[in-house]
């Protein structure tokens, strides 16, 4: 199954590298879904910057500014390589994914959807591969159509087939759900949607960090995912597109380094991807999220995609001995990463809240997705996501809190049903 | 202090004047955008005077012990006593510190009843923001 070099991960010595793990009893951090701890070696690249080589970049005819333009460009190039992109020029440094599908939405959104157009979407969209796509059609007059999703949470292909047709300009689809944890058959989505002429953005906000994503292979137009759901700082985040695309597409943000030449009523822009980067970048991230791509594929992503695998059919079987307990979206080896649940007559905040008095975090809400609570037909859920530093010891200590959730919260039965298992269609 | 203590977990199990009343003066439904939790207050008002109150929905522990005894204290009250209340009684009400996140579970009923009664469409403590 595995390939030939294939290493199961050494958590303990992983987790040497997160200082935040240090206490007695250890964090039992379940939310990296949300956003993943910072590895010691990515802090300190990013320190090395400010206290060795501090300065911006590009412009600089000093030596500690060529430096510091030498290594963010060093992380573009391990991006690329990550996701196996041909040339790094076509990894665009943004903020985080939210950014850099804007970016899309109006750069090459505007330029190219018009008055009539489709965009399909899929119901269990974050709300950053959503909320750009209604603001486009509503700027053009466009039109959003939505995938379903099945019962047991995959997503309807047959309904995707369906809504595809000549009109579809754009498919913009979530690699694999925040909230369900659904993984999705992206390669055939391409596919089908390249055969009626339409371009693909993929949401790889969740997938990059658990697996290998080859944009080669996959051959989506767009891809984007940010730097701290994968070990990597805050501010910083990747939009990945084909060159073609990229150097036809118009500027995002105007100002300084996006540009060729200015004159008091026109400029011409820089290349790509200079002409997406207006402005002084994050360049201690860009730099620490090189780090972090470099501590992952160090620690190897087969081997954090098993990882996480074995944690969530774990988490699955006990949280299953669980009475009153939903658990939401399939099977465990069609999900990477999140399971998200509910405990009957307990809301989501109150399972977070009593679970973090016990050293657990995990995360209670909508989680971006209220198209999706709408469509589950609950208001909210609890969601423990897992990663390369968490261990079987992390899955038990949430099930311990979840039974103490329910020791305090059941005691007596309750004059009002609460009600996070009942939304507003029941 | 933890905030899954006696009194609260009191409120939430049984709390007061849960309901609605069939024909309010004053009716109002607002969701905390957090987290979709939601919070209705009906009042029965006689010559400026709260004479009765219900809410209904549902949320956490937090936002529904909350709406039980921003209720107690209001019913009896005039409207213009009750538009003094503020963000810092109701977390006084509470009586235990709260993260941000559920400050505003703790402040949402009274920020139904403010917007219902007083069309103050702010959050409580944020109003001259
Ligand atoms: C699937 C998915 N898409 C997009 C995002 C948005 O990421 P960011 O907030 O870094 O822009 C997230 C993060 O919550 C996500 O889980």
């Amino acid at each position: 199954m595995h390939t030939a070099n294939f290493r199961p991960l050494d958590v303990a010595a992983i987790r040497q590298d997160f200082p935040i793990f240090a206490t007695e009893p250890p964090l039992a951090f379940l939310d990296s879904a949300a956003s993943a701890q910072t590895p010691q070696p990515v802090v300190a690249a990013m320190d090395a910057y400010y206290d060795t080589y501090r300065s911006n970049i590009h412009r600089g005819i000093y030596r500690i500014s060529e430096e510091a333009t030498a290594q963010y460009e060093r992380a573009r190039e391990k991006v690329a390589k990550l996701i196996n992109a041909p040339r790094a020029r076509q990894i665009v440094f943004t903020r985080n994914t939210t950014e850099a599908i804007n970016l899309v939405a109006y750069s090459w959104g505007s330029a190219n959807i018009g008055e009539g157009d489709e965009i399909v979407l899929t119901v269990m969209e974050h709300h950053s591969n959503l909320v750009p796509w209604q603001m486009l059609a509503q700027r053009t007059g466009a039109t959003l159509r939505f995938v379903e999703i099945t019962d047991e949470g995959l997503l309807n292909f047959a309904h995707f087939r369906e809504l595809l047709n000549e009109k579809t300009k754009l498919v913009a689809v979530t690699h694999v759900s925040n909230v369900l944890g659904t993984v999705n058959p992206l390669q055939s989505i391409i596919d089908a949607a390249h055969a009626v002429g339409a371009k693909v953005v993929v949401d790889a906000a969740q997938s990059v960090p658990h697996f290998r994503v080859d944009v080669q292979q996959l051959d989506c137009d767009f891809l984007a995912f940010s730097g701290h759901k994968m070990c990597g700082p805050t501010g910083i985040g990747v939009l990945y597109g084909k060159l073609p695309l990229l150097e036809e597409m118009p500027p995002f943000l105007g100002g300084g380094s996006m540009i060729r030449t200015v004159e008091r009523d026109v400029s011409t822009y820089a290349d790509v991807p200079a002409k997406f980067e207006a402005g002084t970048p994050s360049i201690a991230e860009a730099i620490g999220l090189g780090y972090a791509v470099d501590f992952i594929t160090q620690a190897g992503l087969e081997a954090i995609h098993v990882h996480t695998q074995e944690l969530l059919k774990y988490a699955h079987q006990r949280l299953q001995e669980i009475d009153g307990i939903v658990l939401y979206g399939p099977e465990p080896h069609q999900k990477a990463g999140v399971l998200s649940f509910n405990v009957e007559d307990i809301h989501p905040h109150d399972i977070a809240g009593i679970l973090d008095m016990h050293g657990v975090a995990i995360r209670g809400g909508h989680h971006c997705a209220q198209p999706l609570m709408k469509k589950l037909d609950v208001i909210a859920t609890a969601r423990a996501s897992f990663y390369l530093y968490n261990t079987l010891e992390d899955v038990e200590r949430l099930h311990k809190g979840l039974r103490k959730a329910q020791e305090l919260m059941l005691r007596r039965s309750r004059t009002v049903a609460s009600t996070a298992l009942r939304g507003e269609n029941r | 202090m933890n905030i899954y203590q006696e009194e609260l977990l009191d409120h939430y199990e049984n709390p007061s004047n849960y309901g609605t009343l069939p024909n309010p003066d004053i009716s109002h439904e607002e969701d905390n955008p957090l987290c979709g939790d939601r919070i209705r207050i009906d009042l029965g008002v006689e010559d400026g005077i709260i004479k009765k109150v219900r809410f209904s929905g549902h949320g956490c522990t937090i936002s529904l012990a909350a709406a039980s005894m921003l209720t107690e204290e209001i019913a009896g009250k005039s409207l213009a006593e009750v538009k003094q209340l503020s963000r810092d009684d109701i977390l006084e009400m509470i009586g235990i510190p709260l993260g941000p996140v559920r400050v505003k579970c703790a402040l949402l009923p009274l920020k139904v009843l403010k917007a219902g009664a007083y069309g103050i469409t702010a959050w409580p403590g944020e109003e001259d923001a």
